[in-house]
């Protein structure tokens, strides 16, 4: 129980293990913990925001799924009233068609009739003619008698 | 027992006696064994005291030095682990107390808590085993007497080790005093404190006796926590050669016990209060 120079010596041994514990263990094992800290903290915070991104991209194809939804839909309806459209327009088409084959058709008719008409009228001119030549024994001039003759043909 | 340590517990008084010698060097006189003059003998060097200390510091630096050369943030060892958990308790510590703490409290506290632990430790070791293997190692290869060899292998029971910690920070106590009040303040501390500026000649003496304190509360404490330890160790171990083997055999293994937890808590005790004390001399002269 004395004091002596060991203390000198012990606190040599001592001043030189603490510092080098300074320098060898404590700075890069508490270097170590902080990188290991902020990597661990980086790491959670990526990974929160790629949840967040996962999120916003969901939302976002869902967005575009039912933009995409309405859109068929709207190019469907589109395509339904083009279709009774098309439709219509051919029936119109037809119909009016029909309506000037049928025009053209009773026209025609109403040309062969008068054609037909008119040749009658001349055979009827002829015929009169004929008939009064046998019955007068003479020939009919036919100029002569043009008026008579215009006036049976009209009331034909 | 060894033969080799049978002659030198002839009587009980003389095995005590002996296991409390240290191995002593005299660097005036250049002679081995010898006895300190007096209290302060500044010629006398304990050996054995200083070859423990400095085998544990070196195991202490070894492991420090391969376990920070080796450090990884993903994939930390064993050693690695173990090392993370000290160091993280000893911040927390040293955080808790001194939230100022410079970067030289941390380092500080850890070794004194290691270290005082490791030389704690030593009491562990069956009291008569590295004095035995000493003085058989002595005795068989250098023919020495073993009656004259010692060994005293816990070095906290050796008042020049714990005094030697508490200088160390008695040391740093007035540094940080200087460092944070300025040399003024420091005296001011010593002048105005605790009583006001008419009671100088008392707070001078207060003050002295309350830092004196300090450091010789520090060294006393483990000193005398351990070598009563020690001398329990020893008186337990007497038992053993008469009847009383059994006996020896609880009280020793009851000793152990309570003694496994006096030793962490003596090397905890001490780092506390060194980190307490620093805190308390960093703090600025307007919180006294």
């Amino acid at each position: 129980m004395n004091i002596t120079l060991t203390l000198f010596g012990q606190l040599i041994v001592f001043t030189i293990l603490i510092l080098f514990v300074k320098r060898y263990l404590w700075e890069p094992v508490l270097d170590n913990m902080e990188a290991r800290k902020a990597r661990i903290a980086d790491g959670l915070a990526a990974s929160e925001k790629g949840a967040a991104d996962a999120v916003a991209a969901e939302e976002e194809a869902a967005k575009l799924i039912s933009r995409a939804k309405s859109e068929a839909a709207e190019i469907v309806s589109q395509g339904k009233t083009r279709e009774t459209q098309i439709v219509e327009e051919a029936k119109q088409k037809a119909s009016a068609e029909a309506e000037q084959i049928k025009v053209a058709a009773d026209a025609e008719l109403l040309q062969e009739i008068n054609r037909a008409k008119d040749g009658l009228r001349t055979q009827v001119s002829e015929l009169a003619i004929a008939g009064a030549e046998k019955i007068l024994g003479k020939e009919i001039d036919a100029s002569t008698h043009k008026d008579v003759l215009d006036d049976l043909v009209s009331k034909i | 027992m060894s033969e080799t340590n049978a002659p030198a517990i002839a009587d009980q008084g003389s095995y005590i006696n002996h296991h409390l010698h240290n191995a002593t060097y005299n660097v005036s006189t250049g002679k081995f064994n010898v006895d300190p003059g007096s209290i302060l003998d500044f010629n006398i060097l304990f050996l054995d005291t200083l070859f423990v200390t400095i085998v544990l510091s070196f195991i202490i630096g070894l492991f420090a030095w391969r376990v920070g050369k080796n450090l990884s943030a993903d994939t930390p060892s064993g050693a690695q682990n173990f090392l993370e958990t000290i160091v993280e308790f000893v911040n927390q510590q040293v955080t808790d107390i001194f939230p100022k703490a410079d970067r030289l409290v941390g380092p500080l506290a850890l070794t004194i808590f290691t270290i005082v632990f490791l030389m704690n430790l030593m009491d562990i070791i069956p009291v008569d085993l590295l004095p035995g293997l000493v003085s058989g190692i002595a005795s068989t290869f250098f023919g020495a007497d073993p009656h004259h060899i010692y060994f005293k292998a816990v070095p906290t029971t050796n008042l020049d080790t714990t005094f030697a910690l508490a200088l160390l920070v008695f040391g740093l106590i007035i540094f940080y005093n200087i460092k944070h009040k300025g040399l003024v303040g420091y005296i001011k501390m010593f002048l105005f404190h605790p009583f006001g500026k008419f009671a100088m000649p008392v707070n001078i003496l207060m003050t002295a006796i309350e830092e004196v304190a300090k450091p010789v509360s520090l060294g006393l404490r483990l000193f005398g926590n351990m070598f009563a330890g020690e001398l329990l160790f020893l008186l337990i171990a007497l038992l053993g050669f008469g009847w009383a083997v059994p006996g020896e055999i609880l009280l020793g293994f009851l000793w152990s016990v309570f003694h496994l937890l006096v030793i962490p808590l003596q090397a905890f005790i001490f780092m506390l209060l060194t980190i307490v004390y620093l805190s308390l001399a960093s703090q600025g002269t307007d919180e006294h």
